[in-house]
Formats: C-alpha cells, sequence, structure tokens
C-alpha cells in the first residue's frame, strides 16, 4: 500500500489544475494517475486555437494550453503516474490501479478528486438503420486519426450532430482536402458555440441543415452513402423527407458522457441530467472527501472553465486534508426552475460565508429573456440576455449576504422569464 | 496437396465440426470467405441454448437440439466459453396463448427435454419481477441457457488448427468440379482438393450444394434485427423471456447475454440479398414494441448498438446433416437456423460418424485435445492475479478499452492466437475491446495501431472485418 494525501484520477486539464490548486493550498503528497503515456487529455488531439482566451487571455492550440499546467505540474512536488488505469475506489479511499510500469497498485488517499473526462456518444445509442461498414466514427476518434496518427478516415464527408467537435473537425476536414457536404442537426438548434458555427460552417460554405438527421447508412464495407431526412417536433423523420448522399465517412458528433463509471462503481450518487455526480460548492461529492470537476462532473464548453472548476475543487480537496473545511454544514439544494435544465452545484452549504456562482444550461433556445435567481420567494438577480443557448453555459451568483440569511427550509431556484 | 476433408464455411457448425473431425488422422482445411471465423449469422444471433420443445417430434431438428442442449455446458468448459445455465420461460397473454404453452410442453415432452412445467402468475412474477402484469403464465424450462456464440466458434476453430485443422481465410468457393477420387475446388485462395467436403456455408449452403451437383437444398435467408442494451440494465431479467412461437420462428425475446448486456430482438423477415445486414427503421421500432410487451421497462434508451443477423432458413425447415445423395464426396450441414446454435455440438458429432464411416481406416489420433487453452480475462481476476499477471508481463498492465477493461495482452493473445483476429472486429469478438458502451471511441484508434504492428503492416491496411471495410483512406497531407 502507498499514501497519498491527495490521488487525482485523470490528467487532463481538470486534474492537472485539481492537483496544482491543492499543492498552492498546502497539500503535501499528492499524485496524478493518468491513464495515456503523456499528461494532457483530450487537449492533445485539439490542435486548433481558441483555448485560454478567458483564462489566460490568450488565444492559445490544445496541446498549448495543456502544456502550460504540464510544465507547471513538473516544476510542482506532484508525482505522476502515467500508463496507470484506476480500476476501483473503495469505501476507505483505496484506489486500485493497474500500471504496465509498476503493476498493480494499491494507494490509500485522505481525499480524491476525479478528472476522467468524459467520452462521446457513440452510433448505437441512436436509432440509425442500415448497415455497419467501416467509415463511420465519432467525431473525436476522426481527429485523433487526422491530428495524432496523420491518417485520413474519409474524403467525402456527413457530420452528425453539430455539437463543437463536429463542427471543429468539418473545418478540419475541409483543410485537409475532403469535402464536407452537410452537418445534420437533429434539434432546431445548433448545440455548438456560434464562434464554431461562423468560424467552422460558415466561413467554408458548409451547410448546417437543422431539425434533419441520418436515417439510414449505405455500404457493405466501407460507407458509400447516408439517407438524411427532417424531422417532426417529435424528432421522428418525416416521410417524403429523405435525401441519399453520397460520402465515403460519416462523423458522428451527437454528444459526450461524463465517464462516470468509476464514480458509479465508487457509490457515488449522480445528477440524472448531468450525469455526473451531485455536489456541493467546493466540488465535493456525496461521499466526503470524494471531489469531481471538469468534464466528468458536467460536460463544459470551454476548458478555461474546466480550470477554474478544477482549482475550486482542488482548494476543496485541500481544505478537506487540512481540516480547514467550513466547521458547520447545513446543505439545501439549487432548483432548476422553467427553462433551466440544471445547475451545479446541486447542492450548498449555507455556511460556507462565501459566494457561490451557480452555474447552468438552458433547454432550449430564449431571446431577449431573463435569467432569474430567486432565494425564498425574493428576487436575488434578473440579469437580461439577448440570447440564452443549450450550447452555451451560463453562470450566476449568489452572493454572500444572501446565502447568510437563508436557513435548512429554503429555497434557491434560477428559472428562465421569457420576454 | 489433397486434403482429406475440406470444411467450407467457419461459422458454429463448420468450427465445431472442425474441432470434432480434427480427432482423427486426417487432413483437414477449415475454408472461410470471410477474414475470420464466426462472420455469418454465428456472430450475429440471440445465443440462446435452447431447451428442445419448438421442434418437431421426430424431426432430426428435435434430436439435435435437445442432445446438442445437453452437450453444451461441458463443450463450454473444454473450451474456456461462458456459458450460464439460467433457463427459459415461454411466456402466455392470453387463453389462446396458455392453450400454446401446453403444446409446447406436450412436444418438449415428446422430444426429450427434461424438467419443464408450466408455471402460474404468481411464480411467474416471482421468478421475473419485471415481467408484464399482462402475462397470465408461462412455460418453463431449466435446461435452457445462454452461450456467446461467437466465442463458441472462435473457441472451436482455435481447438481445431490446434489439432492440426488448417484455417484458411478469405477464400471463397467459386467452384466445384467432381473428379473420380477428388473434388476440386476452384476458390479465392486458388485451386483446393479434398476427397470429401463438408458443407456448412450457412445461408450459401444451398449454392454450395448445387456447385457440387446437389440442387435438392433450398435456403433463404431470414433477417432479425436486435438491439443491445448497456450492462447497467442486463439484470432486469433472469431468465430468457419468450413469447409465443408463430410460423415465422420463435418471435422477439429479452435476455441476458452472457456478458451481462441485454438483448431485444430478433425480427423475422425474408430477403433476397443474403449479404442484406442492415437494420430498419420499422425493424428496430418493432423489436421496441414487442419487447416492451413482455418487460415494459426495457427501453431503447439504453441501446449500445444494433445489428441485423440472417438466419440460414431451409425452405423443409429441417436440418440436412448427412452424406448428399446427389454427390457422395459430400456432406451437407445445411438448413442450420435455430436451435443451430444449440445443436452445434450434436451436429458435429454426428458428422464426425458420418466421417467414420465413409473412411473405413480412420484413426484417432493419440494427441488429440479437445479443450482450448483459457484465454486471459483480466476483467474476471481478483486483485492477487492480476498483480501476479502485470509482473509476469507487463502488457497485461496496459488497459486499452476502459469500458470492458481490456490489457493490451489480452489484445496481443487474441492476434497471435490459433486462426487469431486479423481485424478490428476480430478482436473485439476475441476481447471484447470496443464491445462497450463507448463502442469503439477510445480504444479503436489503439486497437487498429497494435493490429498494425503485429501484423506488420501499415496503418492504412487495417480493416474493421477484412475487404474493402478499410478503416482510413490514407496518409494526410
Amino acid at each position: 500500500m502507498i499514501n497519498y494525501d491527495l490521488v487525482v484520477i485523470g490528467g487532463g486539464p481538470a486534474g492537472m489544475a485539481a492537483a496544482l490548486k491543492a499543492e498552492e493550498c498546502g497539500v503535501k503528497k499528492i499524485v496524478i494517475l493518468e491513464r495515456a503515456e503523456s499528461l494532457g487529455g483530450i487537449l492533445e488531439q485539439c490542435i486548433h486555437t481558441g483555448f485560454g482566451l478567458d483564462y489566460f487571455g490568450e488565444e492559445l492550440s490544445g496541446p498549448e494550453y495543456a502544456d502550460r499546467f504540464i510544465q507547471l505540474v513538473k516544476k510542482s512536488t506532484v508525482d505522476v503516474k502515467l500508463n496507470t488505469m484506476v480500476l476501483s475506489i473503495d469505501d476507505n479511499k483505496v484506489v486500485t490501479a493497474a500500471s504496465s510500469d509498476e503493476g498493480l497498485l494499491k494507494i490509500q488517499a485522505k481525499a480524491i478528486v476525479l478528472a476522467m473526462g468524459c467520452r462521446e456518444r457513440p452510433r448505437g445509442a441512436l436509432q440509425m438503420a442500415g448497415t455497419r461498414p467501416s467509415g463511420i466514427m465519432t467525431a473525436g476518434t476522426a481527429q485523433r486519426y487526422v491530428n495524432i496518427e496523420g491518417y485520413m478516415p474519409g474524403k467525402k464527408v456527413v457530420i452528425l450532430g453539430s455539437g463543437d467537435i463536429g463542427l471543429i473537425m468539418a473545418r478540419r476536414m475541409t483543410l485537409e482536402g475532403a469535402e464536407v457536404k452537410v452537418v445534420c442537426e437533429i434539434m432546431p438548434f445548433s448545440g455548438g458555440l456560434t464562434r464554431n458555427i461562423v468560424q467552422c460552417l460558415n466561413d467554408y460554405n458548409i451547410p448546417l441543415k437543422l431539425s434533419t438527421t441520418v436515417v439510414a447508412t449505405h455500404g457493405k464495407e466501407r460507407l458509400e452513402g447516408v439517407t438524411i431526412a427532417k424531422v417532426d417536433d417529435k424528432m421522428q423523420p418525416i416521410p417524403g423527407t429523405e435525401e441519399y448522399i453520397d460520402c465515403d465517412l460519416l462523423l458522428l458528433s451527437v454528444g459526450l458522457i461524463p465517464e462516470n463509471e468509476l464514480t458509479k462503481q465508487a457509490n457515488i450518487p449522480l445528477d440524472r441530467v448531468t450525469k455526473g455526480a451531485v455536489v456541493n460548492e467546493m466540488r465535493e461529492t456525496e461521499k466526503d472527501g470524494i471531489f469531481a470537476c471538469g468534464n466528468v462532473l458536467q460536460v463544459h464548453d470551454l476548458v478555461d472553465f474546466v480550470t477554474r472548476e478544477a482549482q475550486l475543487a482542488g482548494e476543496g480537496a485541500a481544505k478537506y486534508i487540512l481540516g480547514e473545511g467550513p466547521k458547520e454544514k447545513v446543505y439545501i439544494n439549487t432548483t432548476p426552475g422553467h427553462g433551466v435544465r440544471y445547475i451545479v452545484p446541486q447542492r450548498i452549504n449555507i455556511k460556507s460565508g462565501e459566494d457561490i456562482k451557480l452555474y447552468l444550461r438552458v433547454g432550449a433556445i430564449y431571446k431577449n429573456a431573463r435569467l432569474v435567481v430567486e432565494a425564498d420567494g425574493k428576487i436575488v438577480s434578473n440579469k437580461k440576455h439577448i440570447k440564452l443557448a443549450p450550447g452555451e453555459m451560463e453562470d450566476v451568483l449568489l452572493p454572500k449576504d444572501v446565502i447568510d440569511g437563508l436557513n435548512q427550509d429554503s429555497k434557491v431556484s434560477v428559472y428562465v422569464e421569457e420576454a | 496437396m489433397t486434403y482429406d476433408i475440406a470444411i467450407i464455411g467457419a461459422g458454429v457448425t463448420g468450427a465445431m465440426t472442425a474441432r470434432a473431425v480434427s480427432k482423427f488422422n486426417l487432413k483437414v482445411a477449415l475454408l472461410e470467405k470471410a477474414n475470420d471465423v464466426a462472420m455469418g449469422s454465428s456472430k450475429a444471433n440471440s445465443g440462446i441454448v435452447h431447451a428442445g420443445f419448438d421442434a418437431e417430434p421426430g424431426s432430426l431438428m428435435a434430436e439435435m437440439n435437445v442432445k446438442g442442449c445437453s452437450m453444451m455446458k461441458e463443450t463450454c468448459e473444454k473450451l474456456h466459453v461462458p456459458y450460464k445455465n439460467n433457463g427459459s420461460l415461454v411466456i402466455a397473454f392470453s387463453d389462446e396463448e396458455v392453450d400454446h404453452l401446453n403444446e409446447l410442453y406436450e412436444r418438449g415432452v415428446k422430444n426429450g427435454v427434461p424438467d419443464m412445467r408450466i408455471i402460474s402468475k404468481k411464480e411467474l412474477k416471482e421468478m421475473e419481477p419485471n415481467i408484464s402484469d399482462a402475462a397470465m403464465a408461462a412455460l418453463y424450462a431449466p435446461t435452457a441457457g445462454i452461450v456467446c456464440p461467437y466465442e463458441l466458434t472462435i473457441a472451436a476453430a482455435e481447438c481445431a488448427v490446434t489439432n492440426g485443422v488448417e484455417f484458411i481465410r478469405n477464400c471463397e468457393v467459386k467452384g466445384i468440379s467432381t473428379g473420380k477420387d477428388e473434388l476440386t475446388l476452384d476458390t479465392t485462395q486458388g485451386e483446393i482438393k479434398a476427397k470429401y467436403i463438408i458443407n456448412a456455408a450457412g445461408v450459401y449452403a444451398d449454392e454450395i450444394a448445387k456447385m457440387a451437383g446437389d440442387d435438392t437444398i433450398k435456403i433463404v435467408a431470414r433477417r432479425g434485427e436486435y438491439f443491445l442494451l448497456d450492462r447497467s440494465v442486463g439484470n432486469t431479467v433472469n431468465h430468457t423471456i419468450f413469447q409465443c412461437p408463430t410460423k415465422m420462428g420463435k418471435g422477439i425475446l429479452v435476455a441476458q447475454t452472457v456478458d451481462g448486456n441485454l438483448l431485444l430482438g430478433p425480427t423475422s423477415e425474408d430477403v433476397d440479398d443474403k449479404s442484406d445486414l442492415g437494420t430498419t427503421w420499422e425493424g428496430l421500432n418493432k423489436v421496441k414494441s414487442i419487447a416492451t410487451k413482455s418487460v415494459p421497462q426495457v427501453s431503447a434508451r439504453d441501446a449500445i448498438t444494433s445489428f441485423t443477423g440472417l438466419r440460414a432458413h431451409s425452405l423443409a425447415h429441417e436440418f440436412i446433416v448427412e452424406q448428399s445423395k446427389k454427390n457422395p464426396r459430400l456432406i451437407n450441414a445445411a438448413g442450420i437456423e435455430s436451435p443451430g446454435l444449440s445443436s452445434a455440438p450434436a451436429i458435429a458429432q454426428r458428422i464426425a460418424g458420418i466421417v467414420e464411416k465413409l473412411i473405413p481406416d480412420v484413426q484417432v489420433k493419440s494427441d488429440y485435445d479437445d479443450s482450448r487453452k483459457e484465454p486471459v480475462r483480466f476483467r474476471h481476476m481478483t486483485d492477487e492475479q492480476r498483480a501476479e499477471l502485470i509482473k509476469k508481463n507487463p502488457a497485461y498492465g496496459r488497459i486499452i478499452c476502459r469500458c470492458e477493461t481490456v490489457t493490451e495482452g489480452e489484445i496481443l493473445d487474441a492476434i497471435h492466437a490459433p486462426a487469431g483476429a486479423r481485424d478490428v472486429d476480430g478482436v473485439k469478438r476475441r476481447t471484447r475491446a470496443g464491445m462497450g458502451r463507448c463502442q469503439g471511441g477510445f480504444c479503436g484508434t489503439k486497437v487498429v495501431s497494435i493490429l498494425a504492428k503485429e501484423l506488420g503492416v501499415d496503418i492504412d491496411e487495417i480493416t474493421k472485418f477484412g475487404g474493402n471495410s478499410k478503416i482510413v483512406i490514407g496518409k494526410t497531407k
């Protein structure tokens, strides 16, 4: 058995920021367990720019953003174990991991930060008829082939799903000489960032078809084409709207799911909507001393926000280890009201004595609507937004003075007030 | 060179037959037109070991089914193939269907199916709490089981090859000419001569028979569509749940797989194209609606994949496992539709018996071994076993597939096994890498790299399942 104060699971942007913050807060023995052969996580294959505008105030590529943190980890006292995959976490915070270099590891932790990131939804999760040839893959897999391995997975491309990775890959495949025929989105709006729609589709004249999905794939060995169709408001294909598109590659960008197998195994309660753990304002799960941050907690739009969230978790873990946490704990839940799909944190300690930021996503597109924060029937804030969209995470502030006035029966909710 | 026996088709029937005849001192070739074993009906079916009450009493189908079912446990133990004796339930939703259960029961008794009984709604609810409230009674057959059909095929082929059978892949038989002492097969791997051929060509068995001068067989491809659900809902049922059978087959079932997933399907539709493996919107909707009639809470929202399999339906609806009356050098194993998987051990044994009669001086080899070396299954090991294993070979400490916890060592084993994996799907079927909820999203690129390295080819040569199913089309600019 090895002993560490803090075990951070995952060496992507979330894991690194959490570990560094914990060190800064005074934690002595920290280890990051990373399953890949290097730190950096998914950023390593995101060679496009647009990272760091918020956190560093400059535009970086994915690997550059990651490298800033990798260099800090190298200079720090944080240990890193690469090629190390965590298999389980037990009730006493013993982490079991497999490593080709060190064999089977058993690590006793005082606190744990979960930072395993997320994965892409595969084809099977969609009802898509047709054959199962090669040439159908997630956008992230294609990104890895093109950007890391240096191979082209196809030349004539259809993209299903207008999430950010799909949009980024539309541009990337075009730059590599492929023809991106269309991006289909089953929803009446894109789930991606507006800046990506402009920079990745509009700038290259790639059509985006909303309320449209791929209903069938064709070709026995290699993909030869897809049939797309318009869908109705129940997302069922409308007969007669089918259109055949000749292509040899179908990329799927149909959503990301937090990678919470370990979390479930450790019996940590999850939020049905975010599919991440239920956490408090320090990103501590309902298991004492186990924290979660980054895309394993909620899928983020920007890595900059991942970093900030991870720092919060790192600070929370440090306080837990050093016994500096709040002396008193009285939790109330935050309630998503009309138009709001979820709020992170799902519960807050009203004795925390600090401002708390609530992060949320809306469920549809709203124009000129207000995002209202209500505590015990009183409106705390009601900021007007020109546009609210599911693809852009919003945050609202719950100030310390409001929190101090709450009691254990208090209700805090956030809702959309439509124009 | 002339083989004593060439087996055409490396599905479960061909592979199990290869294993059975590999005990003889004969030169045997196992020919497969695809890039791997188990590429037809054997890779996409329900994986059920049927008890044997469905088939017509007195038929070969009934005999093979009941016998095969009784042999399955021991066969799977020897081959280290996961098998579970979970029992099956046929559910009745109306008085007529209750009558039908009684008929099935009577038929089962005639077929020699042991320990069946008709159970009440109350007992059914105790055995299966999630079953529909509309269920009135059920036929319980405790001898039924589940097995992984492609793993059984892979293991049988490995066993056969270890015992000296030559496995020849990408070998499609295009024509057969009958000479005085032997048959000459015109194949995509050149000319192959054999004294006898065993026709285990699945949906193409009629075409192979015809090439050898036997036009008495007619096979129709009967398509079945399935949903495979995530392991998190695998425990929704304990037994294999059938509805009352119709003339198109045993209907849409709800069953756990040996790997703990939940399987819904199949539909049943005769198709002209014997390579039509596409799913359809209508078919999948049908699976959903019928499966929820048995078990209301099953939901396609938990689907991790959907697929289509083809049954080799003989118009006579009977197994044809005999020496051809038209060509004495042809032994047919045709019309092997459900319960073909359940019957495979018995069919293989029957063919070995035919071979023994046809070749009188045949002898059983002294070093014949009907087992297969147990493959490493990291995910099923204790921490102590894992620690020991990684110490011996660090490749077992490198997890490639996160969803199913598959190590690099297991993938290397799969590639280097007898009749080993040559493509991504081959690795997937042998190790479960890419079989989990992300369906290869994370590990796919790594599996491709490992295959390329081990096979000594470039990444752009690696396929999903042979042929033109290449994963990438070339290098970037």
